[in-house]
C-alpha cells in the first residue's frame, strides 16, 4: 500500500498531505515568533524611563535606518508577489516563465539579505562610549581614517592608544524617532559649539576617561539583543527558504516532466512558507524600526 | 468463519509473498538505522528511550544514596565517578554538591525529554497510530526518520555534557535564569550551553514529529474511519501532538535567548545590577528572569499533559480489551481530552505563585488550574466505570493499566493543594511537590507505558512476554513505587526542603529536627528495591524475543482495533488491501454477536 494523498487532495479535507504539513509547521512558527514578540513587549515595558544612552537600560529609539528598512520591506513584498506568479505560471504549464519568476524571487531574497548585512555592519561599526564622569556618547570611531568593528575598551588598551577620535552623533538624535531630521556635521558642530568651521566633526576621547566602549552588538543592551536575535532568526528563514526554492526550481526541476502536479504542489508549499516569512517581516519592521 | 482475524491473516500471508517478489530486502543500515518505516522508527524510539529511562533512574539512585548517607562514597560506582567526572565532582567517590545538582538537573531532563515523551509519543505513537487508523505509514516517512535522528543526537549532546569541563547543566531541569547563566561562567562552553543545544535538537525533533502525527491522523485515516470511530489512543496522541506543536516553540525561543545570554553575553534574562560572590556581573542588565519562567512553563505545563495523555490512551485500549466491554463514555473522554488540550495552555503560571507576580494573576491561574482538573477527572472516572460489570482478564498489561488508575488519582488529587495559591506557598519548595509530580509520572505514566509494552509486544515480535516475570515486575514495582513516593508527602508536609543535597543534615546543624529525616534512608532502600524489580523486566524484554510463547493468531488479545488486523509483525505498508472501517473502536460483547468482539474492519 502506498501512502495516499501525497499529490491529490483527500476529498473530505480538500488538502494534500504536504499542505496540511506546512500549515501545521507554520502554526508552530507563529508560536515561535509569537514568543519573541511577547518577549520584546515584556522587555520593553520593563525598561526604565529615560533616554538611552544617558540611562543605560532605557529603551533606545531611532537607531535603525528607516529608509533602508522600508526599502527592504518592499523587496520582500515584491518577492512574495513573484513567488505567487511563479506558481501561477506552473499552473499555466509555462516552465520558462516560472523559472524567470523564481529567479526574481531568489534575487529578492538575496538582495534582502545583502541589505540586512549592510545594516548589521552599520551597527557593528557604531559605538556607545560611557565616560568615567557618567556621561555617554554614541558615534563612529575614526582610527587613521578607518571605522573598525567590534572594538571594546580592551581593544583600545591592547593597542596602547592614549586617545581615540570619535565622530560623535548629534545629541538628542535618538530621542525623536518620528520626523527627526538628520543634521549635517556642520550643523551638529555648530550646535555642539566645540570646533571651528571646516574642521572635522570629531572628538578626541582619552582612553583613561573611558569606562565602557562597546559596538552596537547584542550584549550592549536588551534592545540590541532582541533586535539581533529576531532579525537574525528571520534572516535564517529567508536564507533557508531561498536555498530550498533555488533547489526546487533549478536542480529538482526534472520532476516537472515526471510529475507536474506534485512539482506544482511543491512550489505552492514553498510559497506558503515564503509568504509567512514575508509576514513575519511585516510585523518585525514596524515593531523594531518604527515604534 | 467470517471473523476479521482470518481475513487479516489471509491478506497478510498473500501480502507477504507479494512483498518478497516486489522488493529486495534492504541492507542493515537502511533497515535498522535509516529506516523510514514507522514501525522500525517506533522501535528505535522505544529502545533508545528505555535506555534513557534506565539511565535517568540510575542518576536518581546515586542522588538517593547521597541523601540517605550524606558524605559517604557512592557504592560500586564512586571510584568510577571520580575517574570519569573528575575529583571536583566526586572526590574520593563522594558526590559533591555540584555533581548532585548536575545529576538532579539531568535526571529531570532525561526522564522528561529523553525517556518518557519519546517512549509515549515517539515509540507508541509511531508504532501504533498508523496501524490503528488503517494507514500504510506516516504521512511524511522521511521527516519521521529525521525526527528520530534529531532526538538521538539531542540525547548524545546531553550525555556528552557530563564529561566536559565544569560538568553537565546543574540548574535544575527548569534551568531558571539567572542561575542557569551564572552557574558556570568560567567555561564558555559549559553544561548549560550543551543543555540548550541538546534542547534545541529535541524540540526540533518533537516539532517534526508533531506535524507528522497530526497530518497523518487528519489525512491517512482509512475509509470509514470517522473521527468518532478513532480509538481513544489515537485521540490522545492527536491532542498530544497539538500540545507539542504549539507549546514547544516558545521554549525554543527561550532556549535561543538563554543561549545568547550564555554565549553572546546578552541580558535577556539578567536583571540590572546583578551581583554574585565574584562581584558585579559584567552584563548590560535590563532583562527579566520572570520572562524565562513564563516561556519555560508555557511549554512545561502542557508537557505534563504530553506525559499523561498517551498513557491514558494506552490504558484505555488495555482496559477496553481486558474488560471485554466498550469504554464507558467514549465521547465524553474524547471531549475531555480536547478540553485538556485547550486548557493546558492557560494554566502555566501556577508553577510561579512564589515569584511575586501578583495575586490577581495568581487568582486567574488558580481558577484555570481547578478547571483543568475536571476533564482529567472525567477521563479517570470513565475508565473506572468501564471496569464495572466487566469480566476482567488479569494479565500483566491489565494489571499495569489497573494500577495506573489509583496511582494517577493520588498524583492528581495531591496536586490540588499545589494549584491553590495559598497552600502552594507553604508546600512549593518541599518534598510534597516531588511526591505529587512523581505519582503522576512514575507509577502513573510509566505504568501506563509498561502496560503498552506488554500489550503490543506480541504484535511487534510475534511472541508474548512472560506472564510470570511480568507479574513479579508489576507487584514489585507497585509496592516500591509507593514506598518511595508516599513518604515524600510526609516529609513535605513537615516542611522538608527539596533542595538540600545533604538530605537535610543542615537542619540538625541549626538545632532543628523535623522528625522525618529517617525516611530518607527508607525511601532510598525502596528505590533500590525498585531497581531490583526492574531486572525481571529487562530479562523478560530481551529473552522473550527468543523464548517467549509464540502467538497463535494475529489477534492474540481478541481486540477490535485495526492494529490487530495486520499480519504479525506488520510488513512494510502494514495492510495488504486497503482496510475499510464499519464500526466504532470498542465493540466488545455485543449482544447477539457470534464472538465477544467485532473488529472495526468487519462488515457484519
Amino acid at each position: 500500500m502506498d501512502i495516499p494523498y501525497t499529490v491529490k487532495p483527500r476529498p473530505d479535507t480538500g488538502l494534500y498531505n504536504a499542505k496540511v504539513g506546512i500549515w501545521l509547521f507554520l502554526a508552530s512558527e507563529v508560536m515561535l515568533f509569537g514568543a519573541f514578540f511577547s518577549s520584546y513587549i515584556l522587555l520593553r515595558v520593563g525598561a526604565p524611563d529615560g533616554f538611552w544612552p544617558d540611562v543605560a537600560t532605557a529603551w533606545p529609539h531611532g537607531l535603525l535606518n528607516i529608509p533602508i528598512g522600508t526599502f527592504n520591506t518592499a523587496v520582500l513584498i515584491i518577492s512574495s508577489v513573484t513567488v505567487l506568479l511563479a506558481w501561477a505560471s506552473l499552473k499555466e504549464g509555462n516552465l520558462p516563465k516560472f523559472k524567470k519568476f523564481m529567479a526574481a524571487t531568489i534575487l529578492c531574497a538575496l538582495g534582502f539579505l545583502a541589505i540586512k548585512s549592510y545594516e548589521y555592519n552599520e551597527k557593528f561599526t557604531h559605538y556607545v562610549i560611557r565616560l568615567k564622569d557618567g556621561t555617554a556618547v554614541t558615534g563612529h570611531l575614526d582610527i587613521d581614517g578607518k571605522s573598525p568593528r567590534f572594538w571594546s575598551l580592551a581593544t583600545v588598551e591592547a593597542k596602547k592608544l592614549e586617545s581615540i577620535k570619535v565622530h560623535v552623533d548629534v545629541p538628542n538624535q535618538f530621542r525623536y524617532p518620528v520626523g527627526f531630521k538628520h543634521e549635517s556635521h556642520a550643523e551638529a558642530e555648530a550646535k555642539a559649539g566645540g570646533h571651528g568651521a571646516g574642521e572635522h566633526a570629531a572628538r578626541e576621547i582619552k582612553t583613561a576617561d573611558i569606562a565602557l566602549l562597546q559596538a552596537f552588538i547584542p550584549k550592549t543592551g536588551t534592545f540590541f539583543a532582541i533586535y539581533f536575535t529576531m532579525t537574525f532568526l528571520h534572516g535564517l528563514h529567508v536564507l533557508g527558504g531561498a536555498i530550498v526554492m533555488a533547489y526546487i526550481a533549478f536542480v529538482g526541476d526534472g520532476m516537472w516532466k515526471t510529475d507536474p502536479e506534485r512539482y506544482t504542489n511543491r512550489i505552492e508549499v514553498a510559497g506558503l512558507f515564503w509568504h509567512f516569512v514575508d509576514l513575519v517581516w511585516i510585523f518585525l519592521f514596524p515593531v523594531v524600526y518604527l515604534l | 468463519m467470517h471473523t476479521a482475524t482470518t481475513h487479516a491473516q489471509a491478506h497478510g500471508h498473500g501480502h507477504g509473498h507479494e512483498h518478497a517478489h516486489e522488493h529486495h530486502e534492504p541492507g542493515f543500515w537502511a533497515k535498522y538505522i535509516f529506516s523510514t518505516d514507522h514501525k522500525m522508527i517506533g522501535i528505535q524510539y522505544g529502545i533508545t528511550s528505555l535506555v534513557f529511562l534506565f539511565f535517568g533512574f540510575l542518576l536518581m539512585l546515586a542522588m538517593r544514596q547521597q541523601l540517605a548517607n550524606p558524605g559517604q562514597p557512592v557504592p560500586f560506582v564512586g571510584k568510577l565517578l571520580e575517574k570519569t567526572l573528575g575529583a571536583d565532582a566526586a572526590s574520593g567517590g563522594v558526590m559533591q554538591g555540584d555533581l548532585y545538582n548536575a545529576f538532579g538537573a539531568m535526571h529531570g531532563t532525561i526522564m522528561v525529554f529523553l525517556a518518557i515523551v519519546p517512549l509515549a509519543f515517539g515509540a507508541f505513537g509511531n508504532y501504533v497510530t498508523p496501524l490503528q487508523i488503517g494507514a500504510p505509514d506516516m504521512a511524511f516517512p522521511r521527516l519521521n526518520m529525521a525526527s528520530y535522528h534529531l532526538y538521538f543526537w539531542g540525547g548524545v549532546v546531553m550525555l556528552v555534557s557530563f564529561f566536559i569541563p565544569g560538568g553537565a547543566a546543574k540548574s535544575g531541569w527548569t534551568s531558571y535564569s539567572p542561575l542557569a547563566t551564572l552557574a558556570d561562567m568560567d567555561h564558555l562552553v559549559n553544561g548549560q550551553t550543551m543543555w540548550l543545544i541538546g534542547m534545541v535538537l529535541l524540540i526540533t525533533s518533537s516539532l517534526l514529529g508533531a506535524v507528522n502525527f497530526i497530518a497523518t491522523i487528519i489525512q491517512l485515516r482509512a475509509k470509514g474511519m470517522t473521527w468518532m470511530r478513532l480509538p481513544f489512543f489515537v485521540w490522545a496522541q492527536f491532542v498530544t501532538a497539538f500540545l507539542l506543536l504549539l507549546a514547544f516553540p516558545p521554549l525554543e525561543a527561550a532556549g535561543l535567548m538563554q543561549l545568547a545570554d550564555n554565549v553572546l553575553k546578552t541580558s535577556f534574562f539578567l536583571p540590572t545590577g546583578l551581583v554574585t560572590s565574584g562581584g558585579p556581573v559584567p552584563a548590560s542588565g535590563g532583562g527579566s528572569p520572570l520572562l524565562w519562567q513564563h516561556l519555560f512553563w508555557f511549554l512545561a505545563h502542557p508537557e505534563v499533559y504530553v506525559l499523561i495523555l498517551p498513557a491514558m490512551g494506552i490504558v484505555s485500549e488495555v482496559i477496553a480489551n481486558n474488560t471485554r466491554k466498550p469504554l464507558w463514555g467514549y465521547k465524553s473522554m474524547v471531549y475531555a481530552a480536547l478540553a485538556i488540550g485547550f486548557l493546558a495552555f492557560i494554566v502555566w503560571a501556577h508553577h510561579m505563585y512564589l515569584t511575586g507576580m501578583g495575586t490577581k494573576i495568581s487568582t486567574f491561574f488558580q481558577t484555570t488550574t481547578m478547571m483543568i482538573s475536571i476533564p482529567s477527572v472525567i477521563i479517570l472516572t470513565a475508565l473506572f466505570i468501564s471496569l464495572w460489570g466487566g469480566s476482567i482478564r488479569f494479565n500483566t498489561p491489565m494489571l499495569f493499566a489497573l494500577a495506573f488508575l489509583p496511582m494517577f488519582g493520588i498524583g492528581g488529587l495531591t496536586g490540588l493543594p499545589l494549584g491553590f495559591n495559598a497552600s502552594d506557598i507553604y508546600l512549593h519548595d518541599s518534598y510534597y511537590v516531588i511526591g505529587h509530580f512523581h505519582y503522576v509520572v512514575a507509577p502513573g505514566t510509566i505504568f501506563g507505558l509498561f502496560a503498552g509494552v506488554y500489550f503490543w509486544y506480541p504484535k511487534a515480535t510475534g511472541r508474548f512476554m512472560s506472564e510470570f516475570w511480568g507479574k513479579v515486575h508489576f507487584f514489585g514495582s507497585l509496592v516500591c513505587m509507593n514506598l518511595i513516593f508516599a513518604p515524600m508527602f510526609v516529609q513535605g508536609l513537615r516542611g522538608m526542603s527539596r533542595r538540600m543535597y545533604d538530605g537535610g543534615a543542615t537542619y540538625f546543624g541549626n538545632g532543628v529536627d523535623p522528625g522525618v529525616l529517617w525516611l530518607n534512608k527508607f525511601i532510598s532502600h525502596a528505590a533500590l528495591g525498585l531497581l531490583i524489580f526492574q531486572l525481571p523486566f529487562i530479562w523478560n524484554f530481551f529473552s522473550s524475543l527468543f523464548i517467549g510463547k509464540k502467538i497463535e493468531s494475529d489477534n492474540p488479545w481478541q481486540a477490535t482495533t485495526l492494529d490487530w488486523q495486520t499480519p504479525t509483525p506488520p510488513p512494510h505498508g502494514n495492510f495488504a488491501t486497503e482496510p475499510v472501517v464499519y464500526r466504532g473502536p470498542y465493540e466488545y460483547s455485543v449482544p447477539g454477536a457470534a464472538k465477544d468482539f467485532i473488529p472495526q474492519g468487519q462488515k457484519s
